[in-house]
C-alpha cells in the first residue's frame, strides 16, 4: 500500500485547537486531525480537522474540486485503491483509529457506508439481492432473516411501497430515483454507525430529490450522516451542522443556521449567498 | 466523428476554385470507401475460391463427404470426419486448459496483482501472443511432447487408465499434445480480452462493493466478474475460433494421423493440420480437391464462431473493447 | 468489530489471490520455457555462416539461412506494398466518415476476417494466382499480371491480405482519437476536407498509425501456413519475384521436421533470429506507445 498514515498523538486534541471554531459536540461519532490528502504532487486537502456530531446531518460544501469528494472517500479508507493517493492525518470512530495498524480496511467499510453520487446498483442482481448483499458477505444465510432485513431496509430507504411486488426483478429495471435509493438501502442493511453521501441527488429530478431529503431527515434518528451537497438549500434543510470547504481547506464550521445566517468569514458569506462558486 | 458534408444545393454557386476543391473532397472519400470496402471483397473471394477449389470434390462425395471417415488418398475416397472430430476435440482439450488459466490470470492482471507487477505481466502476455505458430511447433516437437512422452502421459495412464481416453500406446506425438499447444496458443488470446474487459467494468461498481465492506477477491466476485460475464464468454468463444483454425503448431505436434481413435494419447490430426500435412503430397485434382474442401469446411465454422464471437463483444461494450489479434 | 465469518473471508481472500498469482505464473510459463530452449539450443548455430550462406545440401553440416532472412524481408515489403495502402485510408474512412451502418459492418467483417485462419488465406492466394496465374480481360484480349505457379508475388500477397483488416482497426482507433478540434480549426481555415484528413489528422496520428502497421508486419512475418501454398521456399537465392522464395518460417519448418540434426540445430538457430525480429519489434512499439499501459481504472 502506499498508504502513510503519520500519527500524531494518540488522545484526539480538544475540538478546540482544530483551526476553524468547531462547534461543541458531546461524543463526535469522528474526529478528524490534521487530515491531508494529495493524489501525486498535487495537495488536495490540507490539515482538516473537525468532529463529526453523532446522529446528526453534517453537510459539507463548497465550490467544485476543493476537496469534499476526497474528505468524504478518507473516512471509509477509500483512496487506498487508487494506487497515487497518499494520506496523513488522524481519523478515529468513536475513538477507534480506522487507519490503526490492526485495523482491516474491510471493518471500515462495513461500518462507514457509502452512497455515491452516480447510483450503482449491480446491475446482474435482483433488487433484493443488492439489499442484501453486504449481509450474505458477512455470513448471514437465513432467509428470513434476509428476507426481514430487505423489508427494514427498503422501507427505511422509502422503496418499499414501490417494490414490494417485484423484488426479484433487475436492479435496473428501476427509474433513476429508485435506483439511488435502493443503493441507500443497500447501504443501510449492513446498518453501519456512519452513512456517507457524496451528492446523492445531484442526477435526480426535483421529486426524487424531495423523497431522499425526507429520507435523510428520518435516517438521522439511528445513524450518523455525512453529506456532500452542492445545493444550498438542501443544505440548508436537511442539515444540524455545515462544514464550509475552499481549496482543500475546511474554512468555517458550524451549526447550519449560523453558517447560512450569520457566517464568521467572508469567504463563507460569499458562497452561501452565492456570490461565487 | 462524421464531418458534415457541405449541402449539396449551393452546389451550383460556388466559385470555381472550391468546385474543384470539391473534386478532392469527392474523389478522396470514395476512394477511401472503397478500400474499406476491400473487407466484403475478401469474405466473397475467400468463399469463392474454396468453393471453386473444392468443387470436384464437392460433386464427387456431396454430404457424404461431412459423415464419411474414410480418407484414402489411393483409391481416391475421402472423408472429412476423423478431421472435423480431431479439430472438436483438440480444441476442447485446449479450452479446457486455457479457458480457467486465462481468467484467473486476467483477474490477477486487473484486480488482485500489485500495482508494480501488472504492466510486466501484460507485456510478458503480448509477448507470449507474438510468438510464431511454428516457433511454438519447434519447441513441442524437442521439448515438450519428448517431457510428455516420459513424464506426464505415464502419469496420467497410471492414475486414469481406466478411462478410455488414456489408454493405449504412448507416442508422445498425440492428440492431447496437439490440444495441449493449441492451449497455450489460445492463452494469451483470451487473457488479452478478458483483461480488456474486466477493465472496462466500471470503477464505481468496484466501490460500491468496497463501501459494502468487500474483501477484494469478494468485490470481483460480486462487482467485477457478474458485469463482465457476457464479455468474458464472448471471450472464451473467441478463443474458440482461434483454437480450431491453429495450424502449425498443431500440425507439428498432432502426429497426423487419418484415423479415429478414442485415446488421447493416440496421433490424430485437424482439418487445418491435414492441409498443411497433406498439400505437399496431393497430386491427383480429386485429392486436391478433397483439402480445399476441408478448407471450406474449416472456414465455414471459424467464420460461424468469430461472427458469434464479435457479435456477443460488440453487445457487450460497444466498440471501446476491439479484440487483438 | 469483527464480523464472525472474518477470518474465514479473509483466507479465501488470500487464498483466491495466490491461486490466481499461480495461474498467472502458469500462462507466463511457455514464454520463458520458449525463450530458454532457443537460446539453449539455437545460439550455437547463430554464427557468420547462419547470416551469409545459402542452406547446405541435405545430408551435409553447415550452411546457413541468408537467402530465408532476405526472403523474409523481400515478402514483408511486398505485404506491405499491399495492406499499408488499403488497411491505412480504409481505417481513414471508417474514422472520418460516417455511415454508421456501413462502418458497423465494416468493422464486423474486419474483425470475422482477422480470426479467418492463416492457411485459409494461403489456400485462397494458391487458387487465385498459383494454381493459375492472375491476369484480366480486357475487350478480349488476356493480359497476363501475375505468371502461375509460385512465387514471392504470391507470398507477398497473402501477407498483405492478411495484414489488411487488422491495419485497418488499428489505424481506425488511432484516428478516432485525434481530437475534433482539430479537424475543426483545418476547415475554419478554409482548407479542403481531403486535405485536412491526410495533412492534419492522418499527420497527428502517425505515430500510432505506424505503431500498427509494425505490429501487423510482426505479426504476419512468423506466418508460415499460407507460405506453404505460395511463396513455398527455394534452397537457393530468389532471382525474380515470380519464382519461388525462400522464408525463416517455412525454413524453421521445413528444417524442423526434417530427418537430420544439423537441420534441427539450424531450425533452432532461425527461430531464435525470428522470436529476437518480433519481439524486439513488439517491444520497442510498446515503449514508443507506453501511455497506452498507464491508464487505468479509477
Ligand atoms: N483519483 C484521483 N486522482 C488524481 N486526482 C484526483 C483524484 N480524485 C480527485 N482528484 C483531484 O482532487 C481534487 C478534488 O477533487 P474532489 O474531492 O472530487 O472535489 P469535489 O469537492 O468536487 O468533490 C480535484 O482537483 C481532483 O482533480
Ligand atoms: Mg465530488
Amino acid at each position: 500500500m502506499p498508504f502513510t498514515s503519520n500519527r500524531t498523538p494518540a488522545v484526539p486534541t480538544p475540538a478546540s485547537a482544530a483551526t476553524p471554531a468547531a462547534p461543541a459536540t458531546a461524543s463526535p461519532a469522528l474526529t478528524i486531525r490534521n487530515l491531508t490528502v494529495s493524489f501525486g504532487t498535487n495537495k488536495v486537502l490540507k490539515g482538516v480537522s473537525l468532529d463529526i456530531a453523532a446522529r446528526a446531518v453534517t453537510a459539507i460544501i463548497g465550490p467544485s474540486g476543493c476537496g469534499k469528494s476526497t474528505f468524504l472517500r478518507a473516512l471509509n479508507r477509500l483512496h487506498e485503491l487508487v494506487p497515487e493517493a497518499r494520506m496523513e492525518g488522524d481519523i478515529r470512530l468513536f475513538g477507534e483509529d480506522i487507519y490503526g495498524a490492526a485495523v482491516e480496511p474491510v471493518v471500515v467499510r462495513r461500518r462507514v457506508g457509502m452512497v455515491f453520487q452516480k447510483s450503482n446498483p449491480f446491475p446482474t442482481m435482483s433488487i433484493a439481492d443488492n439489499v442484501t448483499v453486504g449481509l450474505r458477505l458477512n455470513g448471514l444465510r437465513n432467509r428470513t432473516l434476509l428476507a426481514e432485513r430487505t423489508e427494514q431496509s427498503l422501507r427505511m430507504a422509502a422503496l418499499w411501497d414501490e417494490v414490494k411486488d417485484r423484488l426479484n426483478a433487475p436492479a435496473i429495471s428501476l427509474s433513476g430515483g429508485q435506483q439511488q435509493r435502493l443503493c441507500i438501502a443497500r447501504a443501510l442493511a449492513v446498518k453501519p454507525e456512519v452513512l456517507l453521501m457524496d451528492e446523492p441527488a445531484s442526477a435526480l429530478d426535483p421529486l426524487a430529490t424531495a423523497k431522499i431529503e425526507d429520507l435523510i431527515l428520518e435516517l438521522k434518528r439511528d445513524f450518523t450522516i455525512v453529506i456532500v451537497t452542492h445545493n444550498m438549500q438542501q443544505a440548508a434543510r436537511i442539515s444540524d451542522l455545515t462544514a464550509f470547504f475552499y481549496l482543500g481547506e475546511l474554512i468555517e464550521y458550524n451549526t447550519t443556521t449560523k453558517i447560512f445566517t450569520n457566517p464568521a468569514k467572508k469567504q463563507t458569506e460569499d458562497y452561501v449567498t452565492g456570490r461565487f462558486g | 466523428m462524421a464531418m458534415a458534408e457541405s449541402d449539396p444545393n449551393v452546389a451550383g454557386t460556388i466559385p470555381r476554385a472550391l468546385a474543384g476543391r470539391r473534386f478532392g473532397d469527392r474523389a478522396f472519400k470514395w476512394f477511401t470507401l472503397l478500400m474499406a470496402l476491400t473487407v466484403f471483397v475478401l469474405i466473397v473471394l475467400i468463399g469463392c475460391e474454396l468453393a471453386d477449389g473444392s468443387h470436384l470434390a464437392l460433386r464427387q462425395f456431396g454430404w457424404r463427404f461431412l459423415v464419411s471417415s474414410e480418407w484414402d488418398p489411393v483409391s481416391e475416397q475421402f472423408g472429412a470426419l476423423p478431421f472435423v472430430f480431431g479439430t472438436l476435440v483438440s480444441s476442447a482439450i485446449g479450452l479446457i486448459i486455457a479457458v480457467p488459466l486465462s481468467i484467473a490470470t486476467a483477474v490477477y492482471l486487473t484486480e488482485l496483482a500489485p500495482q508494480w507487477l501488472r504492466q510486466p505481466l501484460t507485456i510478458f502476455i503480448e509477448l507470449l501472443a507474438a510468438v510464431p505458430s511454428v516457433i511454438l511447433g519447434l519447441w513441442g516437437i524437442f521439448v515438450m511432447v519428448p517431457w510428455l512422452r516420459v513424464h506426464l502421459f505415464p502419469w496420467l495412464k497410471g492414475a486414469f487408465g481406466f478411462l478410455p481416453l488414456f489408454q493405449g500406446p504412448i507416442y508422445g506425438l498425440s492428440m492431447l499434445a496437439g490440444g495441449i499447444i493449441i492451449a497455450i496458443m489460445v492463452l494469451p488470446i483470451i487473457t488479452s480480452m478478458s483483461r480488456e474487459i474486466l477493465r472496462s467494468v466500471p470503477g464505481l461498481q468496484r466501490e460500491a462493493a468496497y463501501a459494502l465492506g468487500a474483501t477484494r477477491w469478494e468485490v470481483t466476485r460480486i462487482a467485477v466478474l457478474s458485469y463482465a460475464k457476457k464479455g468474458l464468454f464472448g471471450a472464451v468463444i473467441l478463443g474458440l475460433g482461434r483454437a480450431l483454425g491453429e495450424t502449425m503448431a498443431v500440425t507439428m505436434v498432432i502426429g497426423n494421423n487419418t484415423q479415429i481413435a478414442a485415446s488421447l494419447f493416440a496421433p490424430g490430426n485437424t482439418l487445418a493440420s491435414a492441409i498443411a500435412n497433406q498439400f505437399a503430397e496431393a497430386t491427383g485434382d480429386v485429392y486436391l480437391s478433397a483439402l480445399f474442401e476441408l478448407g471450406l469446411v474449416l472456414l465455414g465454422v471459424t467464420v460461424l464462431v468469430n461472427a458469434f464471437a464479435q457479435l456477443i463483444l460488440k453487445t457487450f461494450a460497444g466498440p471501446s473493447v476491439t479484440p487483438q489479434n | 468489530m469483527t464480523a464472525p465469518n472474518h477470518r474465514r473471508r479473509r483466507f479465501k481472500n488470500a487464498l483466491m489471490q495466490v491461486f490466481t498469482c499461480v495461474c498467472a505464473v502458469l500462462v507466463t510459463l511457455p514464454l520463458f520455457l520458449v525463450f530458454f530452449y532457443l537460446l539453449k539450443s539455437g545460439i550455437g548455430a547463430v554464427n557468420g555462416h547462419f547470416f551469409t550462406q545459402l542452406p547446405a545440401p541435405p545430408g551435409e553440416t553447415g550452411g546457413g539461412m541468408a537467402n530465408a532472412i532476405v526472403g523474409t524481408f523481400e515478402l514483408l515489403g511486398l505485404a506491405a506494398l499491399v495492406g499499408v495502402p488499403v488497411g491505412v485510408l480504409g481505417g481513414v474512412f471508417l474514422s472520418e466518415y460516417g455511415h454508421s451502418r456501413l462502418n458497423w459492418w465494416v468493422r464486423f467483417a474486419a474483425d470475422v476476417l482477422n480470426g479467418v485462419p492463416s492457411i485459409i488465406w494461403g489456400m485462397v492466394v494458391y487458387g487465385l494466382i498459383v494454381r493459375h496465374g492472375l491476369g484480366l480481360n480486357l475487350f478480349g484480349a488476356q493480359v497476363g499480371l501475375i505468371d502461375r505457379g509460385y512465387s514471392a508475388w504470391a507470398g507477398g500477397l497473402v501477407l498483405g491480405l492478411m495484414m489488411i483488416p487488422l491495419i485497418m482497426r488499428t489505424s481506425e482507433e488511432v484516428l478516432r482519437l485525434v481530437p475534433n478540434g482539430y479537424r475543426e480549426a483545418a476547415l475554419a481555415l478554409g482548407i479542403a476536407q481531403w486535405r485536412t484528413v491526410v495533412q492534419i489528422v492522418v499527420r497527428t496520428a502517425l505515430k500510432g498509425i505506424i505503431t500498427g502497421i509494425l505490429l501487423a508486419l510482426a505479426r504476419v512475418a512468423g506466418e508460415t501456413a499460407p507460405l506453404i501454398f505460395t511463396a513455398f521456399g527455394n534452397q537457393f537465392w530468389n532471382r525474380s519475384l515470380a519464382d519461388p522464395i525462400a522464408a525463416l518460417p517455412l525454413q524453421i519448418y521445413y528444417y524442423a521436421i526434417g530427418p537430420y540434426e544439423d537441420w534441427h540445430r539450424q531450425a533452432w538457430a532461425g527461430a531464435l533470429v525470428l522470436l529476437l525480429l518480433i519481439t524486439v519489434i513488439n517491444v520497442s512499439v510498446r515503449v514508443l506507445t507506453r501511455d497506452r499501459f498507464s491508464q487505468r481504472h479509477s
